[in-house]
């Protein structure tokens, strides 16, 4: 942790409420996200026990598993969960643009995709397994389940995989999202916990956000945001319905469960749509919106890959996959952290103390210096900054700055609170630079060591070349038979 | 070590069972729960009668689940069980001797149980017949501070050869070859609790204590089904954290002495097992001995709340977790991370870089924000 999120919480704890860790939001908000709150049955790896779901906040959808340990029932609430979730997907699959590249053909990428918004990180797990024992499903053949079933499974995936991409938002954690703009007086371990995470940002009137978030852990106040259940809650309520379902399953018993989870669940619905206006209510980074063309493409890549009938997600990737998928989260990390800190000036203060960026006043320029002779001779416009940051930075280092987002400076020297640069790109191709191109004297201006440049991807063999280092060429994918009759009891 | 007696009263000592032993390694600088643990003292019960009630419980789902899981493992004489030692042992075991040891003519004492495993054991480790042999329910006993306890028995012992085994059934799923972290590792750390045992066991003996293998066998189910699959663990990690915490619990007998000497954390219970202790006094006497508090105790300690209490009136560090600690180089109070970051308190010595940097994040965070 930088010490300047470490001296928000400080401050956080001394007067009672969540400092800013952020001037804008760095996650995008779609304007019709869908909000996901899963329990699981305690003890089970992806036994659904009920979920809340829906797009408006006035009209949440329960689905309860009455009995979760029944197969039958458990793919009960994933069909019913598809019926929520399909159409929402299906229906941002329809108005797309067309993209122009250079030296390709163009191509159609949906305006919008799809945003999920669970809880925290458990939730996220939660999509992740649930995907996983409903994607091997099949329709026809023993154990037939629902056509949308294996559909929902491979969107779930879809949606878990890609929330590994840093920057991302398709399925986003609130405690995840508001740690990202708050610092709390609390642990990050107890930042998991929504309730008490929501109480020092929001506290209630006449109540400090220390002591809302104290009582946010009491379980009967506040039950837990899921998936696991208050073991309390258990106990004393849940094992009874459920065995009054067992003994006789009837429409009053099913409703007496579902009744029982309600008043898990409606607490956290609240909650998700709190944060979600709190997140909402700060101006959007100008960085969000790139990222979420990037959701974008691979939400239209996917559609498409399900339209051809593609199989589903393997349970493993492949050697080449894995390495391209890792490299792919490397350059998201990187260019994400860039964008964060060129969109946010307290982004920003985190790179400058630890020195990989600095803030000053320009006090000389040399616009027209020149480096090289006669055909080689380019336009190397100087600038010296005095700043009272501790720059780190070694002479060579390439420097972008948010002022002036093309553009791309060289370290020359550092010297007694003196920096020199010299612009090497972005300051036009002519003899002389682009007026406004390189600053004037007594401007403010920052420069930082974080590189948002387009990156090559790696480049790494086809799978069917893989070395024998790394297994060799993968078996072609061959749907397993006792895949879709998996167990799941 | 009459004084830990004295120090927990007339009540009998709380046993430590290995999920217990395995979370002394999770905040071994604690003096507060090393001195506690060492003495025997229900931790539930004192926290509760502090007003602090501890924030876990499980779910009778769990352990109903854990429950059916384990007897599907254990089914006909451990049928299960021997077809996955196979496979993971990759040996060719015919069959293999089924000896439950929970049951010793319906004597239920833990001393008589221990003796019968003792005596097995002994047996085995002589037998140099290649057969397998497994062992349910074997009554281990470790010494922790001067105190021996016995551990609660929900584990198989297996022996080939000459090379005995700890077999551990879990119930959480492996799912495509992958179990969460944090269970995997709090199960490492109970199965390395037993193979010290079983070491400590074969050395009293006579024996070899190596032929207790590091790689213990976890069994758990696979994937959403109740079928179970096996894995080796290797706890050597595990092993060495245990002993080292263990040597350190033999040496609480030095920070019990510098307690004084009418300090006592009796809860003072009438006939009908009510404590009586006033709680004003009792929180004295745990504030008497200091704690180290971190959020991770949240998940592992009784006393956690009333803990975090206590650093929240002295205005701790130690609130905001390691993180923040450890971004702090130390420095103890918020009070005082905060005088140093604004320059009303000025840096001791060794803090000059700390309070350095905490005035320039001041600076640069009043500047943006």
């Amino acid at each position: 942790m930088s010490t300047l999120a470490a001296l928000a919480r400080l401050r956080a704890l001394q007067t009672g409420t969540a400092k800013r860790l952020a001037t804008v939001r760095h996650c995008h908000l779609s304007e019709r996200p869908m909000v996901f709150i899963p329990l699981r049955l305690a003890g089970e790896a992806a036994a659904p026990l009920a979920a809340m779901a829906g797009t408006d906040p006035a009209r949440p959808r329960l689905l309860v598993v009455p009995q979760p340990r029944d197969r039958d029932l458990r793919f009960a609430f994933t069909a019913e969960l598809a019926e929520i979730l399909l159409p929402y997907v299906e229906g941002l699959q329809k108005a797309t643009e067309t993209v122009e590249r250079r030296g390709a053909e163009p191509y159609e990428r949906c305006l919008d995709a799809p945003q999920l918004i669970v809880p925290n990180r458990g939730a996220v797990a939660f999509v992740h397994m649930l995907g996983r024992s409903t994607r091997f499903r099949r329709a026809e053949g023993p154990y037939a389940v629902h056509p949308s079933v294996p559909v929902l499974g491979r969107w779930l995936t879809f949606l878990a995989q890609r929330a590994q991409y840093p920057g991302s938002a398709v399925l986003l954690a609130a405690t995840e999202a508001l740690s990202l703009h708050w610092a709390t007086g609390q642990s990050m371990l107890e930042d998991a916990n929504l309730a008490s995470l929501l109480g020092w940002i929001d506290p209630p009137a006449g109540m400090t956000g220390a002591s809302a978030a104290r009582e946010a852990e009491d379980p009967l106040v506040w039950p837990p945001a899921g998936p696991a259940t208050d073991p309390g809650f258990d106990t004393e309520v849940l094992v009874p319905a459920i065995r009054a379902y067992e003994q006789r399953p009837t429409e009053r018993a099913a409703a007496r469960v579902g009744e029982a989870v309600r008043t898990q669940l409606e607490p956290t619905w609240g909650l998700m749509w709190r944060a979600i206006d709190l997140l909402g209510g700060l101006p959007a980074g100008p960085g969000t919106a790139a990222r979420w063309e990037a959701d974008r493409a691979s939400f239209t890549n996917f559609t498409a890959q399900l339209a051809e009938g593609g199989p589903p997600q393997p349970k493993r990737d492949g050697a080449v996959g894995a390495a391209s998928r890792l490299a792919r989260m490397e350059r998201a990390q990187a260019s994400y952290d860039a964008q964060r800190a060129y969109d946010d000036p307290l982004v920003m203060a985190g790179h400058r103390l630890t020195g990989e960026a600095f803030t000053g006043t320009v006090v000389a320029t040399d616009p027209d210096h020149t480096e090289g002779e006669g055909r080689g001779r380019k336009l190397r416009p100087l600038l010296t900054i005095r700043t009272t940051d501790p720059a780190r930075l070694a002479p060579g280092a390439r420097l972008g700055t948010p002022e002036r987002r093309g553009q791309q400076a060289e370290v020359v020297e550092i010297a007694g609170g003196l920096v020199t640069l010299k612009i090497i790109k972005g300051m036009g191709r002519g003899k002389a630079a682009t007026p406004g191109a390189v600053p004037e004297v007594g401007e403010r201006v920052c420069y930082a060591a974080l590189s948002d440049e387009f990156q090559p991807p790696a480049s790494l063999p086809a799978p069917e070349d893989t070395p024998w280092t790394h297994g060799g060429p993968p078996p072609e994918h061959v749907p397993a038979d006792e895949d879709p009759e998996e167990e799941w009891s | 070590m009459d004084r830990l007696d004295l120090l927990r009263g007339p009540v009998p000592p709380r046993p430590h069972d290995a999920r217990a032993i395995a979370a002394l390694a999770a905040n071994p600088g604690c003096a507060r729960r090393a001195v506690l643990d060492a003495a025997g003292i229900d931790k539930d019960a004192t926290a509760t009668h502090l007003g602090f009630p501890a924030p876990f419980g499980q779910s009778p789902f769990a352990i109903t689940r854990g429950n059916v899981f384990e007897s599907l493992v254990k089914e006909s004489g451990c049928a299960e069980l021997l077809r996955l030692l196979r496979d993971i042992l990759d040996l060719p075991i015919p069959l293999a001797a089924y000896n439950d040891l929970g049951d010793v003519g319906g004597n239920p004492s833990a001393h008589l149980r221990h003796s019968h495993t003792r005596k097995l054991i002994d047996r085995a480790a002589r037998d140099a017949d290649d057969a397998g042999t497994l062992y349910d329910h074997p009554l281990l006993r470790l010494d922790i501070a001067g105190h021996s306890s016995y551990l609660e028995p929900d584990v198989v012992a297996f022996r080939l050869g000459g090379l005995f085994r700890i077999v551990e059934i879990k119930s959480f799923a492996v799912v495509d070859g992958q179990a969460e972290p944090d269970k995997v590792a709090a199960a490492a750390r109970q199965a390395a609790v037993y193979v010290l045992a079983l070491r400590n066991l074969l050395r009293e003996l006579g024996h070899d204590p190596g032929r207790v293998s590091h790689d213990v066998v976890l069994v758990c189910p696979e994937n959403f089904a109740n079928r179970p699959t096996a894995t080796l663990v290797d706890v050597r990690r595990e092993l060495a954290v245990l002993k080292r915490q263990l040597a350190r619990m033999t040496r609480v007998g030095t920070m019990v002495d510098a307690l004084p000497p009418e300090l006592t954390f009796d809860l003072a219970r009438d006939a009908d097992g009510v404590p009586t202790r006033p709680v004003a006094e009792l929180r004295e006497a745990v504030r008497g001995v200091d704690a180290r508090y971190a959020p991770d105790c949240l998940s592992t300690c009784d006393l956690c709340f009333f803990c975090r209490d206590e650093a929240s009136a002295e205005g701790s560090t130690d609130l905001l977790g390691r993180q923040v600690r450890d971004a702090l180089g130390g420095v103890a109070t918020v009070a005082e991370a905060l005088g140093l970051a604004d320059g009303s308190l000025t840096p001791d010595e060794g803090q000059e870089e700390i309070a350095r940097l905490l005035r320039l994040a001041d600076r640069i965070y009043a500047e943006v924000s």
